[in-house]
């Protein structure tokens, strides 16, 4: 195991003002504000929580996996991650995180790459991009598939090796973990709760999670 | 098979490149002096809502480098081009552009006003002008190669930029696999440690592959490149 940054939060859910549960396999668009915190929990253990953010009021900015990871000058993400934007702007910061390790370099699984990865006749399972375009359709104002770009993978695990071999390990998360970030300006947060049956992302069983949020005045 | 350089030409450091690259014919960058970094962008030139899918690309071919054998992957299961010939061995995948924050602090400012064409330039900004050339911007834009430089990732997940990954002659070839609007993009890695502003210059040459033999370095590189030349080969139908 790398250095995990762990750090647990002492929000209490009963004051969250936005308390969600996201079915496996469903999608999810919400709006942050600035100063508000945002908590994912892996309600059941070893579920992966595709996600992209965007600036709320230009979604042309929006999360760049590749900044991210050369701003902090590592490819796990933890607390104390700022998450940049394409433009070079911090769009939230992790402020809590008790699993202590997430992915962003493996993408989130469509149906086209599962027919590349495990066969032509995968075509026909459920998969995170197709979420994500269900999100754009229901979210509109404007956001389309151009929109779609490399995501993180909360709780997921995507072992690098010094070589440079890339693998989909068993996860790191358990039942009960999260992460929580604080947003540094008003972003959109679209969520593909992953679906995928054919890899151990999640631990072959996908399961939901939970998603709140905070004023910024709660403390 | 037919080999004969169709179009030759230098693109100096800090500069920016674009053509459609169509099926049928390959792409060599040569390295001219060593140490060059080429910044690297493709699009399905026929529908650019298809575009070069990073995550998928090292997925499906379980790895963080880019070498001979690889393919570049669509966000749509399909392969761009081909990495067919390959004499340095290791291409970043990770790192991205640098941008005009990031060379202004390493480098200083550098108009063109006072600098004329050694003003100082970064990939982000010279790809979005390249990009806008074809009716895109920054939405169009997504995770990009670093071909000739090499970032290494240790077991803790930081990040190591390796110098001397290139030396002068080396290349790589792309095959393309449908017309691929490539973006190329000459400006110093954005991990670089040099303090001096001084990209190198690269060779192009466009050159006829003939079609794909059975024994293909790319397609039998693993499984999942079978599959993806199958889906691209559907798509030629």
């Amino acid at each position: 195991m790398p250095t995990a940054n762990l750090q647990t939060s002492q929000l209490d859910p009963t004051t969250a003002l936005f308390n969600f549960v996201v079915e496996a396999g469903d999608p999810l668009a919400h709006e942050v504000k600035q100063g508000q915190i945002l908590r994912i929990v892996d309600l059941e253990g070893n579920q992966a929580v595709d996600t992209l953010f965007y600036n709320a009021h230009d979604y042309s900015d929006r999360y760049s996996a590749q900044d991210t990871i050369r701003e902090q000058g590592n490819i796990y993400l933890t607390t104390g991650t700022q998450l940049m934007s394409t433009s070079g702007a911090v769009m939230l910061t992790i402020t809590a995180d008790t699993c202590g390790r997430h992915d962003t370099l493996g993408g989130a699984c469509s149906t086209e790459s599962n027919m590349v990865r495990y066969a032509i006749e995968k075509r026909y399972m459920h998969a995170c991009r197709n979420s994500f375009l269900k999100c754009t359709l229901q979210w509109k104002n404007g956001l389309t598939k151009r929109d779609i770009t490399s995501n993180i993978n909360f709780f997921m695990n995507v072992p690098v090796t010094p070589d440079g071999k890339l693998t989909f390990a068993d996860g790191v998360s358990e039942a009960g973990k999260y992460v929580e970030l604080r947003a540094e300006m008003d972003v959109l947060l679209v969520i593909s709760n992953c679906p995928q049956l054919n890899n151990p992302c999640n631990a072959y069983n996908p399961t939901p999670i939970q998603v709140l949020i905070w004023e910024n005045d709660v403390f | 098979m037919h080999t004969d350089t169709l179009w030759k030409e230098t693109v100096p450091g800090g500069a920016t490149w674009s053509h459609v690259i169509k099926k049928g014919t390959a792409l060599r960058i040569t390295d001219l002096e060593g140490g060059a970094n080429v910044a690297a962008y493709f699009l399905n030139f026929e529908n650019t809502m298809e575009r070069f899918n990073l995550p998928d690309t090292l997925k499906a071919q379980h790895t963080a480098r880019l070498a001979k054998g690889n393919v570049l992957y669509s966000d749509m299961g399909r392969i761009l081009c081909s990495i067919t010939h390959d004499t340095v061995g290791w291409h970043d995948p990770i790192a991205g552009l640098s941008n005009a924050a990031l060379v202004e602090k390493k480098y200083g400012a550098a108009s063109y006003q006072d600098h004329r064409n050694d003003w100082h330039q970064n990939a982000r900004d010279s790809m979005l002008i390249e990009l806008g050339k074809y009716g895109l911007d920054g939405r169009d834009l997504q995770a990009t190669v670093n071909f000739f430089s090499k970032v290494q990732v240790g077991e803790s997940g930081a990040l190591q930029f390796i110098p001397n990954n290139s030396q002068a002659g080396r290349y790589i070839e792309l095959r393309a696999e449908m017309n691929v609007l490539t973006i190329l993009n000459t400006c110093q890695h954005p991990l670089d440690p040099n303090p001096n502003y001084e990209p190198k210059p690269v060779e192009l040459t466009v050159k006829h592959v003939g079609p794909r033999s059975p024994d293909d370095v790319c397609s039998n590189l693993c499984p999942e490149n079978r599959r993806g030349f199958i889906l691209t080969d559907f798509y030629h139908l």
